[in-house]
């Protein structure tokens, strides 16, 4: 499915700001993003949240992925 | 390990939940018992005191310790050099990424100090008068440097650097000279150049923000002890025992099992207890000297050498169409980090167009380090400062257009099925009931006197969810204990019992709620980011409903009955077998015979709560100005925000209140003043005035309620939303009185008068 | 330096303590008498946090020298509720939610029962401008007043 990075994301693949990706969890995502541009998944792993049709998803990789979901990495989130 | 519930066992409609019972830990809160940070002693305990650099920025040239530790009843001294070398590394253990080499260093300064206030020593003595007395006898050598204190004039190419290897990230050519920039981030879509080529009004403001402190009324203490085998233990004020553990272990280079951290009551944090100053120094002070030792800041420490928020420049560009259709919207952001990289200025990126459906814009944010101390998390970090920018910029387009306020922000709220401005889809958000509610509030329909004026703004907030450990115990009488490792800042307590009596199906005084230290409890992220009723919460349903399974497997024991035939209601088992008639077992009953049916009666649930539903506020401020003296009175404040569901309506209610008067403050008084030297002038309440009883009204909290499914019981976090739209809804109500935009913050009386004073006619 | 010898009551108990001259109050009820329920969160008598009741006057305790107390009267946060019976001061601030972490609390109910003491009936704005000195970061004060507002109504009763 569709992957929507965030500008952080765009060292790691030349300036590419989407791509498509096969994966049906967040762990399989992150490892297939490793593969096709080493470092994005390590970084993703670290430094982004994942947002899954609309949710917020972080330090996650149990999160299922549907076929046709949508997919927006954000930085992650904290607070005070 | 789920997440996501089956609520088949929850009763409708709700008993406990939604009511305002009296919180359990209150006894100990009005009697003075509740014991904070300051409130411990140690047996044979030495008094800690730090040395801090009086230079807004210095090469350490050498500190010479000798008288100090030849001083009788001075037991240790240590400098940076007792702490080891902390390798560059991002963590997310507080509530924001720290790198922990620079959180290591502003613990205490290594080769340079980089604010007035770093800390560059510390002693432990046997009293504090002996402990002052060793301070005056360290003797530092620096090479004082020039200092930079405002965040434009850092990003200058001639200002003084403050770190040697910072090069600007985020640019499309990595840049060879050092430079105060830590970091450039860009987000956008759509074609903006067009865009504002095509609008029909256009408008432009620069706005101008001041560092503020949380302001909690509790400086940091804490009481550390490092016994000879090296195992510590910590009591320690502040958002999340775990997180203490973790840095001081990162920073000594201890393992964390090592360390036992004991939270104590703490007195206000708004984010900035989510990080460690004293406990390292504590830590390492009780190693040399073979003592417990104390450490309690003074408040000219606190405001001098804990972490405020950044300031910041805001320029805001919106283009609209005449019916009021914004169509283009050019943000940047400019902010201080302080002394070490990491302001909020990419969550104040993100959060900066959140609430609007806008097709075309460009959001550019820069981290700045600048010679302040560094900044910490502060209540929606960023957001606030966002949000005056782009807020005020949407009241004078409204003007503009001659829309009405609350209107022009209905026709471009973002609602379900929107794609938000940091991208995602929104869903289960509630912007256009909280606008409809502000809209039919009696305030908004008031009428205003003479020298009054009103003013609108919204705010945004995602809220987190993340890691907590719920451990639930039910006592042979029936009576429950719920246990969580989060520490209560707001009521959280009561939440927590609420939560589990309703689950349980018993009164909520048969439910006690205690916080545990990092020994007696699984791991939980810290109370903030608006996580804990949701996060949490959810732990203490689950660890409640798996305690009501288990419950009724052993009332089907105790009958003899298949296990599908027993019912779980009103804090009782029931039978459904149509063969036999017993009384229902009550919780007491089956808890009385635990042993014979399996044992202890206890669930433990730790999870990693995701899809935290983000919040939306909109507020109405009415003010009246003096002309005379330009003082700005806050006349009448109603807030509504969307809440999901409002466990404990009260304690709803006043994180609302609580963070619309930091707002407030934020927005008329309260700034970081230096003088030349880069010195604070008013590191002290007298000076750093923020609201007191006299400058509030009565603050109206409109709770909205569109429900998180992935809540048991719908709660979003509410804690740091209501600080985001104080700021404009302040600055538009003095718009609205003199008929000026004011841009700069605080719009402190000089500044109101000089406004008054330039005005035409 | 020579410490002074200090005779002075207590919440009703005779109490005797060493103090150095330069010693507060503040300092000598949280550090020589265990009394921690009276907090500081400034040490200038800007916040409140340390309000004490001494001879019937509301004092910053971190303003007044240990050793002034010599023969007088100390009213603090722990001698406020009687026998294991809350103050209705006490009683309205749990009602109602007039506390979120509780650290200005001591020093806010002993600067409103001083209030309440002296004007049993004070409008909002009484009540608001007696208590600005007393600090509150946590609930924006609504609670407070409507809790003190709700206390003295009770007292009043209870007094006719």
């Amino acid at each position: 499915m569709h992957v929507v990075l965030s500008s952080d994301c765009y060292d790691f693949t030349g300036g590419l700001k989407e791509v498509e990706v096969e994966a049906d969890t967040v762990r399989r995502l992150i490892t297939a993003l490793e593969a096709r541009f080493p470092g994005l998944g390590d970084f993703v792993n670290r430094r982004m949240a994942v947002a899954i049709d609309g949710e917020i998803h972080q330090d996650a990789w149990m999160s299922p992925i549907g076929p046709d979901s949508e997919i927006y990495l954000i930085p992650k989130i904290g607070g005070g | 390990m789920s997440d996501v519930l089956d609520k088949a066992d929850v009763q409708s409609p709700l008993k406990i939940v939604g009511t305002r019972p009296i919180r359990p830990d209150g006894a100990d809160k009005v009697t003075g018992r509740a014991a904070y940070g300051a409130d411990l002693n140690m047996p044979g305990q030495l008094v800690g005191k730090v040395l801090r650099s009086p230079h807004a920025h210095g090469r350490i040239v050498s500190i010479d310790t000798r008288k100090a530790r030849a001083l009788p009843g001075v037991k240790a001294v240590v400098t940076g050099a007792d702490f080891p070398d902390v390798a560059s590394e991002m963590h997310e253990g507080g509530e924001a990424a720290s790198n922990l080499r620079d959180l290591a260093m502003n613990v205490i300064a290594r080769e340079k100090a980089l604010y007035d206030g770093h800390a560059v020593a510390a002693v432990a003595a046997v009293s504090a008068a002996i402990a002052d007395e060793a301070l005056s006898l360290i003797s530092v050598t620096y090479e004082v440097l020039p200092h930079v204190l405002d965040v434009e004039a850092a990003m200058a190419p001639d200002a003084p650097v403050l770190h040697a290897s910072m090069f600007t990230e985020g640019q499309e050519t990595r840049p060879t000279v050092a430079s105060n920039i830590v970091k450039r981030n860009r987000m956008g879509r759509g074609d903006p150049a067009q865009a504002f080529a095509a609008a029909d009004v256009v408008v432009e403001g620069r706005y101008t923000t001041q560092a503020v402190h949380q302001g909690y009324i509790e400086p940091h203490a804490c009481v550390a002890s490092w016994a000879e085998d090296g195992q510590c233990e910590v009591w320690s004020s502040s958002q999340g025992q775990f997180m203490v553990r973790t840095y001081c272990a990162k920073v000594l280079g201890l393992e964390v099992s090592s360390i036992r951290v004991t939270p104590a009551e703490i007195g206000g944090g708004f984010g900035g207890k989510t990080t460690v100053y004293l406990e390292p120094l504590a830590l390492a002070l009780s190693r040399q000297a073979g003592h417990p030792v104390k450490m309690v800041m003074t408040r000219d420490e606190v405001f001098r050498a804990t972490g405020p928020t950044s300031g910041a420049v805001i320029l805001v560009k919106l283009g609209a169409k005449a019916d009021g259709t914004i169509v283009a919207a050019d943000v940047e952001l400019k902010f201080q980090a302080g002394a070490y990289a990491g302001s909020p200025v990419g969550a104040a990126s993100m959060t900066a167009l959140a609430c609007y459906d806008i097709e075309n814009f460009t959001i550019t944010g820069w981290d700045v380090v600048t010679n302040t101390p560094k900044v910490a998390a502060y209540r929606a970090p960023g957001a606030p400062i966002a949000a005056f920018g782009v807020e005020c910029a949407i009241d004078d387009l409204a003007r503009k257009l001659g829309m009405d306020p609350i209107a022009l922000r209905e026709k471009n709220a973002v609602r379900n099925g929107v794609k938000a401005a940091y991208g995602p889809t929104f869903q289960n958000i509630g912007f256009l009931e909280t606008l409809a509610a502000a809209r039919n509030s009696d305030h908004y329909s008031a009428p205003l006197g003479p020298n009054q004026g009103r003013g609108v703004a919204a705010g945004f907030w995602f809220n987190v969810g993340g890691e907590s450990t719920v451990a639930l115990h039910v006592g042979e009488d029936g009576s429950v204990v719920v246990v969580t490792g989060n520490p209560d800042i707001g009521g959280s307590r009561a939440t927590m019992a609420m939560m589990a009596a309703e689950t349980l199906g018993v009164p909520m005084d048969r439910v006690r709620a205690r916080v545990a230290d990092t020994a007696s409890i699984g791991f939980s992220m810290v109370t903030g980011g608006s996580r804990t009723t949701f996060a949490t919460g959810m732990a203490v349903v689950q660890a409640a409903e798996k305690v009501v399974a288990d419950l009724k497997r052993r009332a089907a024991l105790t009958w003899d009955v298949a296990a599908d035939k027993v019912e779980w209601r009103d804090g009782a088992a029931i039978c459904l077998d149509p063969t036999k008639d017993p009384k229902p077992l009550t919780l007491g009953d089956i808890a009385a015979n635990s042993a014979m049916t399996g044992g202890p009666i206890s669930a433990q649930v730790s999870l990693n709560a995701q899809g935290a539903g983000p919040g939306f506020g909109v507020h109405v401020c009415d003010v009246e100005i003096d002309p005379e003296t330009g003082h700005v009175t806050v006349l009448r404040y109603t807030a509504a925000q969307d809440v999901g569901k409002a466990i404990h309506p009260a304690y709803v209610e006043g994180q609302i209140q609580g963070g619309v008067a930091q707002g407030v403050g934020w927005a008329l008084n309260e700034e970081y003043i230096f003088d030349r030297a880069g010195k604070m002038e008013n590191a002290g309440f007298l000076d750093y005035r923020v609201p007191v009883a006299s400058d509030l009204p009565m603050i109206d909290a409109i709770m909205v309620e569109v429900a998180n499914p992935r809540h048991p019981f719908g709660a979003k976090g509410v804690g740091e939303v209501p600080i985001v739209p104080p700021l404009a809804a302040v600055a538009n109500a003095v718009r609205g009185a003199i008929g000026v935009r004011m841009t700069d913050l605080p719009l402190s009386p000089p500044k109101i008068r000089a406004a008054l004073d330039a005005k035409p006619g | 330096m020579t410490k002074l010898h200090v005779s002075t009551v207590v919440n009703g108990d005779p109490v005797e303590f060493l103090a150095d001259p330069g010693m507060t109050l503040l300092d000598v009820l949280r550090d020589e008498l265990d009394l921690t329920g009276t907090k500081e969160g400034c040490g200038s008598g800007d916040c409140g946090a340390c309000s004490v009741i001494v001879d019937d006057r509301l004092v910053c305790s971190c303003l007044m020298l240990a050793a002034e107390a010599q023969g007088r009267r100390v009213a603090t946060i722990e001698g406020l509720a009687q026998g294991g019976h809350l103050h209705p001061l006490q009683q309205k601030f749990l009602e109602h939610a007039a506390l979120q972490c509780g650290f200005c609390t001591p020093g806010l109910l002993m600067a409103a029962k001083a209030l309440l003491d002296a004007n049993p009936d004070p409008t909002e704005t009484e009540v608001r401008y007696w208590l600005a000195g007393n600090l509150c970061r946590c609930t924006g004060y609504d609670k407070i007043i409507r809790a003190v507002m709700d206390a003295a109504a009770d007292l009043r009763q209870v007094r006719v």
